[in-house]
């Protein structure tokens, strides 16, 4: 009789009563999904399929060619999901490469302190001080171009700022009385590392893996634009669009409009499903 | 009583949707038939423990709850119906309030422009600035500073002006208290019994017993989102036999200045509230009857108490 | 044993002025000492060091009678005034009183704590059950000394008093020495064998006596 529980349940009406987390969740499931569908569609297009077809060369959008033909005759749409396929392989990639970069030196900075702090904070405002495409033209020659240069430039480019996101966290997170306490119990600095700390790393992690994505193919794309990225022969955005320079002023629109956007619209909808990744995670938000 | 309460909150309850596990959603009822009556000219102390959820109570009354908040009852100014839109209008002008810190004071802009915002005489807010600034020693050049300058006990004073210059006939102060010793609290206690004899109505949301049988005429015990209990601060006199409910006596007993005895159990969470009196798993006159069924606010000796078997 | 603190001065930079200056003080096992101080005194500061959560500037705590350990579990514990912020948010209650070993059923019954509120998260529970809970981490065989520092200041009465009846009670049983830090002159009248005043800025350690008959003519 006591002791009753009092929990009234909200009528859960789908339709009508859409709280934060519900529509956040539509929200990443449906842009989630396109991203798996360009993907998937992606790694199925085999390579032959990019034919040469020099009957139907710089056709316009039609339903045959929703995003017209190139100059010999190859299908734009295959060409764009190739290339979105290659991009996002690529900014996936950094994305995690960084993020571990990051938590391990976001973490390891203000828990060993000292001059190893000082060093990783000396790194990131080094990395943090040079324009980011001027570093990857670098990086990516010196590491010999192509795509081990572009990746490996587009990683060391990425991982600071959410290395100083991780790093102030943790150092607040250090100076908290509960972290402290854990001490007096004896507890070791790993212990606290692991129990105390990283739990409130996680969802800075989460949404700063998912927002380096973006940056990281229209970085990946602008350089290979200006020709120091991929090499011409690689089915990616940057060289799709490079070509096009040359047919653009022959009012050959679709070449650089359609992919150019779907890489756009790409980055825009990873971008979305960090906001609203954050959104759920955030206590603040997270329960109304 | 035929005196009319200038603000008369009537059977409130609040709750809030949230969310547990994934999507499942639950009500939480953080208040329940809550009532409290101010008078013009009266101090009115609600004392809670901190965590309680008796900020809310403010919040409610001034239409600044987040939104996922549900509401009930009906809260009454000067004898008239509050609406959101009422309480909007009334929000700073008749009705003000001292938040519990300077992190609600707006950190970009200087505290003078703040507080001349509350002013309606345009033409003489610097004046009535000064005059204030004077009455709590405040130096001129205060006005200037940015909140973050303040120290604690100057913002104190800066909170308490700017609910002062605005003409505001009541004045609710959420946790005046905290953290100030003993001569700073005293000073705080007597600027609202000065303010309260002017002619307006003072809340003061508190957790300290001690503080509000100071200054207040009336005292609200708050319980588990409600009041189970307004006594006047006269009751609290002596072995306190005067009050009405077994949780106040309860708690006057447990006061370090009287027998400092506790009471086994704890205050009921929220989403786990007895079905019927509030109080009834720790009260020691309980019966059956206690449990199933929720006691009415009824008026006994000059107060109001919600139980069954106050006499 | 005794925990003495000998000439404690504490400043944060080279050039501030002492937060704290010269103190001298002592507590033996099993008792219950009150430090009385108004408000800006360093009355945190020095439960800090006490506990060793702060180096003085200069002069020492020692812990005379107890084997040095610099990575165990400390002898001397302190309760903060703010349980919210001593409990990490993304831990649950369990974990939480656990932390240092869970405590003996008969501690967590007589604290008032229901097993219901175990399985929630900090936010979910109000200051005075939190407080509970912060209180009966530190209540351990190791345990010899507790400096609470405004510990129940934020509670309401009943839950006041019944925190601090589980404490002594543990506390008289086990031989810990408790420094109760409060603004409150009629709570340490009530819970304190001896009374410690800082007042401006000579200390006088006055004898438990005389003290307590000045506290309780304002009580």
């Amino acid at each position: 009789m006591m002791e009753q529980v009092e929990r009234i349940q909200v009528p859960q009406g789908p339709l009508f009563k859409f709280g934060v987390r519900e529509k956040a969740i539509i929200a990443i499931g449906l842009f989630a999904t396109v991203f798996i569908v360009i993907l998937i569609a992606g790694s199925l297009i085999p390579e032959d399929s990019l034919d040469v077809d020099l009957y139907n060369i710089f056709a316009s959008p039609s339903l045959a060619h929703p995003f017209g033909t190139d100059w010999v005759g190859t299908d734009m749409l295959l060409r764009t999901i190739t290339g979105l396929y290659l991009s996002m392989k690529i900014g996936i990639f950094c994305a995690v490469t960084s993020a571990i970069i990051a938590v391990l030196l976001g973490i390891a900075g203000p828990i060993f302190g000292g001059k190893i702090d000082y060093v990783i904070s000396w790194l990131v405002d080094l990395v943090l001080s040079v324009p980011h495409t001027l570093v990857i033209i670098l990086v990516s020659i010196a590491c010999g171009g192509g795509l081990t240069g572009i990746v490996i430039g587009v990683t060391v480019t990425h991982w600071t700022s959410l290395t100083r996101v991780i790093r102030a966290e943790v150092m607040q997170v250090k100076e908290m009385e509960y972290t402290k306490i854990s001490r007096k119990f004896g507890k070791s600095k790993l212990f606290i590392a692991r129990e105390h700390v990283f739990p409130h790393v996680i969802p800075q992690l989460v949404v700063g893996t998912v927002l380096i994505f973006p940056h990281a193919i229209l970085h990946e794309a602008s350089i290979t634009f200006l020709g120091f990225g991929l090499p011409p022969h690689e089915p990616a955005i940057g060289v799709i669009l490079s070509e096009s320079m040359k047919y653009l002023t022959s009012g050959k629109w679709w070449l650089a409009f359609f992919p150019g956007a779907s890489l756009v619209l790409v980055s825009m909808m990873v971008e979305n499903i960090g906001r609203n990744i954050e959104k759920i995670i955030n206590q603040k938000t997270a329960y109304m | 009583m035929d005196k009319q309460p200038i603000l008369q909150v009537n059977n409130l309850g609040i709750s809030f949707s949230q969310y547990t596990k994934g999507l499942h959603r639950v009500d939480l009822k953080v208040i329940t038939n809550l009532d409290v009556e101010l008078y013009e000219g009266e101090i009115l102390a609600v004392v809670g423990s901190s965590g309680s959820g008796k900020s809310l109570l403010a919040h409610a009354i001034l239409g600044i709850l987040p939104d996922n908040a549900v509401t009930e009852g009906e809260i009454y100014y000067n004898g008239k119906l509050l609406t959101p839109e009422d309480m909007e209008r009334l929000r700073g002008d008749e009705i003000a309030l001292i938040p519990q810190s300077v992190n609600y004071l707006d950190p970009l802009q200087q505290v003078g422009k703040q507080i001349k915002i509350t002013i309606k005489d345009h033409e003489h807010q610097d004046e009535v600035v000064s005059d204030i600034f004077q009455r709590y020693g405040l130096k001129k050049e205060v006005e200037n500073y940015y909140p973050f300058q303040l120290s604690g006990g100057m913002a104190r004073k800066v909170l308490l002006a700017m609910a002062l210059v605005s003409d505001s006939k009541v004045i609710i102060a959420d946790e005046p208290t905290p953290g100030l010793d003993e001569a700073s609290i005293n000073e705080v206690l007597k600027d609202f019994r000065d303010i309260a004899d002017t002619g307006r109505a003072v809340m003061m949301i508190t957790h300290d017993i001690q503080a509000a049988l100071k200054i207040a005429d009336k005292i609200a015990i708050f319980y588990a989102g409600t009041t189970l209990e307004t006594a006047n601060a006269a009751d609290f006199e002596g072995d306190g036999s005067r009050l009405r409910h077994p949780y106040t006596k309860a708690l006057n007993r447990a006061l370090p200045s009287n027998e400092f005895v506790p009471v086994a159990g704890t205050q009921p969470l929220p989403n786990e509230l007895p079905h019927g009196c509030l109080y009834s798993d720790r009260c020691p006159k309980k019966t059956k009857k206690c449990e199933v069924e929720r006691p009415r606010l009824k008026e006994i000796r000059d107060g109001k108490v919600r139980c069954l078997y106050a006499t | 044993m005794r925990l003495r603190a000998e000439e404690i001065s504490f400043k944060y930079n080279n050039n501030d002025k002492y937060i704290l200056e010269d103190i001298d003080f002592s507590i033996e096992s099993g008792e219950v000492v009150g430090l009385l101080a108004p408000s800006g005194y360093g009355k945190t500061t020095l439960a800090k060091i006490l506990a060793g959560y702060e180096k003085p500037t200069s002069g020492q705590v020692v812990l005379e009678g107890c084997e040095s350990r610099n990575n165990g579990y400390a002898p001397v514990q302190l309760i903060f005034q703010h349980p919210e912020k001593a409990v990490n948010p993304k831990w649950k209650m369990r974990k939480i009183l656990s932390e240092a070993g869970m405590p003996p059923q008969e501690l967590i019954d007589a604290m008032g704590i229901k097993e219901s509120w175990m399985d929630r998260w900090p936010t979910e529970l109000s200051g005075g059950e939190l407080q509970r809970f912060c209180c009966i981490r530190v209540l351990s065989e190791q345990t010899k000394f507790i400096i609470a520092d405004e510990m129940t200041t934020m509670l309401d009465a009943i839950t006041q008093a019944q925190i601090w009846n589980v404490v002594l009670t543990y506390a008289k049983k086990h031989n810990i020495g408790v420094v109760v830090i409060s603004h409150d002159a009629c709570l340490i009248n009530k819970v304190c064998d001896r009374v410690v005043s800082l007042t401006g800025d000579k200390r006088d350690v006055i004898s438990p006596h005389i003290e307590t008959n000045q506290i309780s003519a304002s009580c």
